[in-house]
């Protein structure tokens, strides 16, 4: 009697439990389409902005005076060092923003996501110019450190291919006139250079150590001190927000832009008018 | 589509026809078919040219000539394998069949290969002789050619099959594949020098024969599908 009740109880329990995941799933799907739908995205994202944008210009001060003022020296390498606090932020980015772009550019393939395609496009520029950055920083770096602005190292000569498929990704988008069409396109591209990066990374590495041993000089220590850890760590973060800020800007001007004979962007270009024009 | 087998070819002969198809368009226009030979021979002529014809330093560099030149004699010829067809209407065609449409690109690829790839196997230990290639890597030199050379193949007509439908799709065509093809020139150059130093090249055409396995398992299904796209 106990014993089936006790069954019961856990019956009832199992099925609340399935019905929980459930409805948690219908909500999220329900989120995400709501979410993919253009002109919710739109608000959305301009409610977004200001924040995310507020917090990167503190955190980009607190990490800059951090890193450029308060943080510890290398011994060997003196004021140079200060240069990494961007280096390795912008390294990083240029290959998470490859992974978003690649990712967003998967949903759109896959399910024919307006949205998603936006965000791939938007990204792909902000990823060259990390990717640029990175190389740039890490040229200037060279310069005292290696005695020479640029070493066919392992990691600048990776960093300099993948500027190339940013380039190819960009290219190929705006070579074919029909939006959509590139914006597929290119995703395909975007997929072929995931599967691609780690073997020409790997490669290039193969290449670097049979052709030049022990020309790279890294950071001395076999671990990072925590006090040049948190400065990166938060220039890292800045990093990130600001790049959520600008895919955001430039993924709801890119709508604007794509959508224009819809009505949900006449209705906001009629609202502008007004609001700039009221004796109109 | 529902498919009848008493009409419909089986899927070997529908291989069998693309690959014949395209071999016999491609030997009737002999001319193009030598372009990118004279390409890959003029291109490693201008190199001693360029460098001056010391004989150490060119056998230094002999493996590094030798296979970006056939880089880009592949590159050069990459736009033919789809760009014609797409012209007079059949790779449409292709697109309408019953059968698998990434299993008939490497029909498509193969052929190309036959008729580009296969040639500069060839002609390189000729232009190896020129560039004072020791002996003792010239067989390297074509075993790596022969390992690299299709893959080349296949990763172009993924950025082929992608900027067909592109008036002027050259210039973006290496822009897109250069960079992928990255690995195959340090491995296959890579194999020549070591042999030419007297090293082993034993790791160096294993990669190269990985790289051709990923490319022939991988490649097909984003032609196929990049095809689509393009003809959409």
């Amino acid at each position: 009697m106990l014993a089936g009740s006790q069954n019961r109880v856990q019956c009832t329990e199992i099925v609340l439990f399935g019905v929980n995941v459930a409805m948690s799933w219908a909500a999220v799907q329900g989120w995400f389409h709501k979410l993919a739908s253009p002109p919710h995205f739109y608000v959305t994202a301009g409610r977004w902005v200001p924040w995310l944008g507020a917090s990167t210009v503190v955190l980009l001060a607190v990490g800059l005076g951090w890193s450029l003022f308060i943080a510890p020296l290398d011994q060997y390498q003196g004021a140079s060092t200060r240069i990494m606090y961007l280096h390795v932020p912008a390294a990083w980015m240029s290959i998470f923003v490859y992974l978003v772009m690649a990712g967003s550019a998967a949903v759109g393939l896959v399910w024919r996501m307006r949205l998603a395609e936006v965000i791939a496009a938007s990204s792909a520029p902000l990823g060259a110019w990390f990717t640029f950055l990175a190389l740039a920083t890490g040229s200037l770096w060279g310069k005292p450190m290696w005695g020479t602005w640029w070493v066919w190292d392992a990691r600048l000569t990776s960093e300099l291919l993948l500027l190339f498929l940013y380039l190819g990704f960009m290219a190929l988008q705006a070579a074919i006139p029909d939006r959509r069409a590139g914006a597929r396109a290119s995703a395909l591209l975007a997929l072929v250079g995931v599967v691609n990066i780690p073997i020409i990374h790997f490669s290039v590495v193969w290449w670097n150590t049979l052709h030049q041993p022990s020309s790279i000089l890294r950071l001395g220590k076999p671990t990072i001190h925590p006090s040049i850890l948190w400065p990166l760590l938060v220039m890292a973060i800045a990093f990130k927000l600001y790049y959520m800020t600008v895919v955001l800007l430039r993924a709801r001007c890119a709508l604007l832009e794509r959508e224009r004979s819809s009505a949900w962007v006449q209705q906001i270009v009629t609202e502008q008018i007004a609001l700039c024009h009221p004796l109109r | 589509m529902i498919v009848d087998p008493q009409t419909s070819p089986r899927l070997g002969r529908a291989l069998r026809t693309v690959l014949v198809r395209d071999l016999t368009l491609a030997l009737r226009r002999r001319g193009e078919l030598a372009n990118p030979l004279v390409f890959f021979v003029v291109v490693v002529t201008m190199f001693p040219l360029g460098l001056g014809p010391e004989v150490d330093l060119l056998a230094r560099i002999a493996p590094g000539i030798l296979w970006v030149a056939a880089l880009l004699a592949a590159l050069l010829s990459l736009e033919a394998m789809f760009h014609p067809d797409y012209q007079d209407g059949s790779l449409e065609q292709l697109l309408l069949t019953p059968h698998p449409l990434a299993v008939l690109v490497i029909a498509k690829v193969f052929a190309h290969w036959l008729t580009t790839g296969l040639p500069l196997l060839v002609l390189a230990p000729l232009l190896g002789v020129l560039l004072q290639l020791p002996e003792s890597a010239t067989g390297v030199l074509v075993i790596s050619l022969a390992l690299g050379t299709p893959t080349l193949s296949f990763i172009g007509a993924i950025a082929v099959a992608l900027t067909v439908g592109l008036r002027r799709g050259g210039v973006l065509l290496s822009l897109l594949t250069l960079p992928l093809y990255v690995p195959v020139l340090i491995f296959g150059a890579g194999a020549v020098d070591s042999a030419a130093g007297g090293l082993s090249v034993v790791a160096h055409l294993s990669f190269l024969a990985t790289l051709l396995i990923l490319a022939i398992s991988l490649a097909p299904w984003a032609i196929a599908a990049a095809l689509r796209i393009s003809l959409e």
